[in-house]
């Protein structure tokens, strides 16, 4: 006998056509499956009742995989082969590994494409085919739990992903055998799983701490519409951070000296995590560690001392709670619900520092592991026809700025991020030299002041420019983004109407080809772009003004100067040109300021000459 | 003519109905569809209509068209597990055939 659900008014469905849809939250330390049913969303249990699946796979020698609590349980066991936080690699590259290299303790491996492979047992896994087995695991149990195969899935994202990063997780759900009907950014995800969608007009501020990520983004709902206003974070803070902060402490506590291997590693980091749960509810706790002679170590953690600890990493996440605020526009005051979101927002001390910055208590009542999986499976419901289309319309925004480059290098941006799309955006060029008649034009993805440290997206080229004196022409470029996200890019020169165009999706397949630069965290490098723009623009300055000279002296160099002025004038400029080749933007700029001073009097009489030779033939008063 | 609900199934209604927030009533019914002639309908009901007929069973109130009840006359709905899988389930006495999942039946 079958089990049926209940529908909404008029929408049952026919026999053997029931649409079975499921919200997935793909975290970094767990990950869970909701569903709607009968017009409730909860997340799915295994059989053993654990709604949490462990992000952690483990591959053996004869090929079988291992998902969750059972691969947890053995990673002490097998660390390498035993893989944990892979979220942490979606959509990184190769040279993205130094940094992060020194926290996984994989055996890494260059891939065909620039995404690095695992080194296991069972072959070379990529985190796309990890995520992708997470992903069928959970897959499995939503359709033992609904009986029957899912229509469509919703999987979340952390707001902050690039798009590299989106495409990798989409195509781990495609991997998985699932129909991916979008991906939803996790804070979105919970103000819905709050039903904050049914509530009075309002901000919202979404503050996300999970094992590996920080996320903070403030939603501005508007007539049963969300917008997203402003999202911040860091990719690299969560949990695990405190937990390792916890294991270094253990370390000094119980004495354990230099460095620990993998499997002491994990020990270490199993007791530290464990300490910070049971603090939550309790003021002390005692902490075990089992040394690898068999001998084992005991300690005392009290909440005081957890909470100077974590301290650093706390503070670490006002940051950019400011800085969204900031791009949101909003002040601390205005916003009307806080959301709780991620396991280490049950950590007592993050509550408190949160309510401080917002001023105001936050929402925690649902789950925090569980809100955002419950707000995916909900638009999932909606997304697969279950629900009348006209409940919910979420707006997205461009996470990274849109941007080209300009001389020197560097990168103009176009659409700041965060701007809502669809949208368009123009803005005018001209061109560098005399008589250009082409341009190239880069379309380039991020944050940062130099193009090399942004992600590339597109190059094409403006052609058919009328030959005309630099900086007359007129270019303009527009920037399109789609309700899709699909952005093209419009080139036209103005007086001539000649016109170049590209369309961009701002994502990369995974064997598309080379991601080579990730973006960092933009602010941690704010201080050095600042000193490379400063010094890009001096050169391109200097570069400019030597050109104009040459191309003047060789007109009429000789008629103006004296033999004497000419070499002063040469000199001048060889200084420029040494100074151009070095990287101190001050020492440019007082080199063109000598070489504009040693030409001052030449450039004034050459000026004088064109004037008279523009005014000679004609009549005074034709000048009033 | 009667409609029951168990225990079970009438305190899933009733959570259902208070999750979504709004809901007068649990609609039952029939129609003609699927492979062996007639499926079940099963959902939230906003409003009574005219010719509803209202059973109102452990606090719940559960309504069926006219039509439809001929063929629901003396069902007792029930909600249970079936391994992972949890939902209500139709003990109808007018049903003489079902098709193999259950989903469709004929009278």
């Amino acid at each position: 006998m079958v089990l049926l659900q209940i529908s909404e008014p008029g929408q049952s469905t026919a026999p053997h056509q029931h649409r079975l849809a499921a919200g997935i939250d793909l975290g970094t330390t767990n990950s869970l499956v909701a569903s709607v049913r009968s017009g409730s969303a909860d997340t799915l249990p295994d059989e053993q009742g654990r709604h949490l699946l462990p992000s952690v796979v483990r591959y053996l020698a004869d090929g079988a995989v291992e998902v969750g609590e059972v691969a947890r349980a053995d990673a002490a066991l097998d660390p390498l082969n035993t893989i944990v936080s892979v979220k942490r690699l979606m959509g990184r590259g190769v040279s993205d590994l130094q940094t992060l290299g020194s926290v996984l303790p994989y055996e890494f491996v260059a891939g065909e494409s620039s995404m690095p492979l695992i080194h296991t047992v069972a072959g070379n896994r990529s985190p796309v085919q990890v995520s992708a087995d997470i992903l069928a695991e959970l897959k499995r149990r939503a359709e033992r739990t609904l009986g029957g195969e899912l229509s469509g899935v919703v999987i979340t994202v952390p707001a902050y992903f690039d798009d590299a990063q989106r495409q990798a997780t989409k195509d781990a759900g495609k991997l998985a055998g699932l129909k991916v009907l979008r991906l939803l950014n996790e804070p979105t995800a919970a103000a819905v799983a709050y039903g904050l969608d049914r509530s009075s007009d309002g901000i919202i501020a979404v503050y996300d701490l999970g094992g590996g990520t920080f996320d903070i983004s403030i939603l501005r709902l508007n007539q049963g519409v969300f917008e997203v206003l402003a999202t911040a974070g860091d990719t690299a803070l969560g949990g695990d951070d405190m937990d390792r902060l916890i294991a270094a402490w253990l370390m000094q506590e119980t004495g354990i000296q230099g460095d620990p291997g993998h499997a002491m590693q994990r020990r270490l980091l199993q007791a530290a995590c464990a300490a910070k749960e049971q603090l939550t509810d309790r003021d002390e706790v005692d902490v075990f560690v089992d040394l690898d002679d068999g001998s084992r170590r005991q300690t005392r953690l009290s909440r005081a001392q957890l909470n100077a600890l974590i301290e650093p990493l706390v503070r670490k996440t006002l940051a950019p709670c400011r800085r969204a605020l900031r791009d949101a526009g909003v002040s601390a005051q205005q916003i009307g619900a806080v959301v709780m979101v991620g396991g280490s927002t049950r950590v007592p001390r993050v509550r408190e520092a949160v309510a401080e910055f917002f001023a105001r208590e936050p929402l925690v009542d649902i789950d925090p592991d569980k809100v955002v999986a419950i707000g995916a499976a909900v638009q999932a419901d909606i997304l697969v026809g279950n629900k009348p289309e006209d409940e919910m319309l979420l707006l997205d925004v461009i996470p990274l700025s849109l941007g080209i480059e300009t001389m020197g290098g560097l990168t103009e941006k176009i659409v700041p991020r965060n701007t809502t799309i669809p949208v368009a955006r123009a803005q005018e060029f001209t061109t560098f030299k005399d008589g250009q008649t082409a341009m190239a034009l880069h379309v380039v993805q991020g944050e940062r002041e130099l193009v090399d440290d942004c992600r590339s997206l597109a190059r094409f080229e403006l052609r058919d420019i009328p030959p005309m004196a630099a900086g007359a022409a007129r270019i303009r470029v527009t920037f399109q983004v789609d309700a899709d996200g699909l952005l093209s890019v419009t080139a036209q020169e103005q007086t001539s109407g000649a016109q170049a165009r590209i369309e961009v999706k701002p994502s990369y397949g995974l064997t598309d080809n080379e991601i080579e630069t990730m973006l960092r965290d933009s602010i941690e490098h704010a201080q050095d772009d600042v000193e490379a723009r400063r010094l890009r623009e001096q050169q391109v300055e200097a570069d400019r003004v030597l050109e104009a000279l040459q191309a003047a002296l060789k007109e009429d160099g000789d008629r103006f100067l004296s033999s004497d002025e000419r070499v002063s004038v040469d000199n001048a400029a060889r200084r420029l040109a040494e100074a151009r080749n070095g990287d101190d933007a001050r020492a440019i700029k007082r080199a063109i300021e000598a070489l504009e001073a040693a030409s001052a009097a030449y450039v004034d009489r050459r000026m004088n000459a064109n004037i008279q030779k523009a005014m000679a033939g004609h009549a005074l008063d034709e000048f009033k | 003519m009667a409609i029951t609900l168990t225990e079970a199934a009438a305190d899933r209604v009733r959570h259902f109905i208070q999750q979504r927030g709004k809901g007068v009533a649990l609609r039952l019914g029939v129609r003609t569809s699927g492979c062996s002639g007639m499926a079940y309908v099963l959902e939230f009901a906003d409003q009574i209509e005219d010719g509803d007929v209202v059973f109102e069973n452990l606090g719940v109130k559960v309504v069926v068209d006219p039509k439809s009840l001929v063929y629901l006359d003396g069902t007792e709905l029930d909600y249970g597990k079936e391994g992972l899988n949890e939902g209500f389930r139709f003990n109808n006495p007018n049903v003489k055939d079902a098709c193999g999942c259950g989903e469709s039946f004929s009278v």
